[in-house]
């Protein structure tokens, strides 16, 4: 251990509130989607790994065309490709893989989702190649703070989180289009016979989810300087997990999920063991779990009639 | 007769390979209070879920001022101004009594929500008292006013209610069924009405329909099925409230 053990503390927490906003994010997609259709979209991982490489293609297109082009400039471009991106793929998988199969069994758009997420990973496998794709530093400043270094990206993700998670919380509790979709989300049919096109309110979900993964993505891109196909998977099963811990179905559960996540692995690394930090996440998922079976924040299955 | 406002011509409505509804004859003109009485499970919401689209029929047609609805999606018939308060109320549980108001007055992204919405508080005025409460929390008479007014305030031009009076108390089922005859009489608001209480239901209607397992089997002025010694026997005597 490097510095005084209070400083080591706090450093440790901030590298762990990053992380846990990214995974926040994430798990926001999955939570909204099976909030509303009540299915688990095991693509939304990979729809962040996409939303990442669609920011890795748009920073090289962009240096290549023009030298010197400004950071801000090129983060903001890169991140408003990644969610066109990732929303366009979302909702055409929504569109092919889960809508015709609404109505049918429980674990059919389960297993399609799965396939989903395989046909995503290779595609990203053969077309960008199997091997890490890292960018340069595009933010390079730290800060010491009372000797605790904060860089300027962990305080752009920290910033970006809060923005988009308001956005989104207004979204959904202040204007008709969020009303509908909770409406959708609490009876499907009854939202229909007020005039909800449900289908469409469905599609938006997964656009917004989409949206808010490609943010993630390129946060994710930005913070680590690499990307790399598998990348769907282990941040996804995270922000899954997230998800699941903070209460599936619930938003603000999926960041307090996604930020515990963080916490405790970044806590977990620092203290005991780095190999054992996903032992350490999953183990604590399974003990909150079994006091809380639907989370953190989440409701419960049977509700007052 | 001119042109009826709802004409439910010789609709079959299946669920799987069940036939719920067997050709299933109903006109409602514009201004009426129409009512379909029948038994437990004869098809009542089945067929208010057909004219919705919900449950589309297989045969058959329904036809909305003139315009063929059978097969269109049900936002877009609802889109018509066909509001339904439906079997079970289906208020939204985790919303506010003011939020399933608003629900109720998406179709016109809530142009009129202030002025509507003062009037089903007079009208029901319980609901003022609970605009800030979570739905989920009202009492089963609360719920039933939420529903219908939710319905209301889609401003429709047929109101679809079905079995508005199910687990209430006389007293509130009596407030109920005043809302709608003033409705009825002050904006003349088009009612088809679903009900198990046949009494009330014919005292309030105009016309009305006596449906047995799927097939509408009587029908005429509710006068005269209030007088009808059939009607009588199967659905007024032992106890008609």
């Amino acid at each position: 251990m490097d510095g005084e053990p209070m400083e080591y503390f706090i450093q440790q927490t901030v590298n762990g509130i990053t992380l846990g906003s990214i995974y926040g994010m994430i798990a926001i997609g999955y939570t909204m989607v099976y909030g509303i259709i009540g299915m688990i979209n095991f693509a939304h991982g990979d729809i962040f790994m996409l939303g990442a490489f669609a920011a890795l293609i748009t920073f090289l297109v962009l240096t290549g065309l023009v030298a010197g082009f400004p950071v801000v400039a090129a983060l903001i471009v890169m991140m408003a490709v990644a969610i066109l991106m990732a929303s366009l793929w979302n909702w055409t998988i929504e569109r092919i893989a889960y809508r015709p199969l609404r109505g049918s069994f429980r674990l059919a758009p389960l297993i399609t989702a799965i396939g989903m997420s395989i046909v995503l990973s290779n595609f990203i496998q053969v077309t960008q190649g199997p091997r890490n794709k890292p960018i340069p530093q595009l933010v390079s400043e730290v800060y010491d703070v009372f000797g605790i270094s904060i860089s300027l990206k962990q305080i752009l993700i920290v910033i970006i989180t809060v923005v988009m998670m308001t956005a989104f919380w207004y979204l959904v509790n202040r204007t008709s289009l969020g009303r509908a979709q909770r409406a959708t989300e609490q009876d499907r049919k009854m939202a229909a016979l007020l005039g909800v096109d449900v289908d469409r309110t469905i599609s938006i979900t997964f656009i917004m989810g989409a949206a808010l993964a490609a943010v993630a993505g390129t946060m994710y891109l930005m913070y680590y300087g690499v990307a790399v196909f598998t990348d769907g998977f282990t941040p996804g099963v995270k922000a899954f997990t997230a998800a699941v811990l903070g209460g599936i179905g619930s938003l603000p559960g999926a960041l307090l999920g996604g930020l515990l996540i963080g916490l405790i692995e970044s806590l977990w690394s620092a203290y005991f063991s780095i190999d054992y930090k996903d032992v350490a996440t999953f183990s604590i998922l399974a003990i909150v779990l079994i006091f809380k079976p639907s989370g953190i924040l989440g409701r419960p299955e049977i509700e007052k009639v | 007769m001119t042109q009826p406002l709802l004409k439910v011509e010789n609709a079959e409505t299946y669920y799987g390979n069940i036939r719920a509804l067997s050709g299933v004859d109903i006109e409602v003109q514009k201004g009426e209070i129409v009512c379909l009485i029948g038994a437990n499970g004869a098809g009542k919401s089945t067929l208010m879920m057909t004219i919705c689209g919900a449950q589309p029929a297989r045969t058959g047609r329904i036809i909305f001022e003139g315009t063929d609805i059978t097969r269109m999606p049900t936002h877009e018939i609802a889109r018509l101004r066909i509001a339904q308060s439906p079997e079970g109320r289906r208020i939204f549980q985790r919303m506010t009594v003011t939020e399933n108001l608003q629900m109720g007055a998406s179709l016109d992204k809530l142009a009129y929500y202030k002025e509507d919405v003062e009037k089903m508080f007079t009208l029901f005025p319980r609901l003022k008292e609970r605009q800030h409460q979570r739905a989920g929390t009202l009492s089963g008479g609360e719920q039933q006013m939420l529903s219908i007014a939710r319905a209301l305030m889609a401003r429709p031009k047929l109101l679809l209610l079905d079995e508005p009076s199910l687990g209430l108390a006389p007293l509130i089922i009596k407030q109920i069924f005043e809302a709608i005859r003033v409705l009825n009489k002050e904006t003349a608001l088009t009612v088809f009405l679903v009900e198990q209480n046949a009494f009330a239901a014919l005292k309030l209607s105009d016309r009305g329909y006596v449906m047995v397992n799927g097939r509408v089997t009587m029908s005429g002025p509710s006068k005269e099925l209030l007088a009808n010694p059939e009607v009588r026997a199967a659905y007024l005597e032992g106890g008609h409230h």
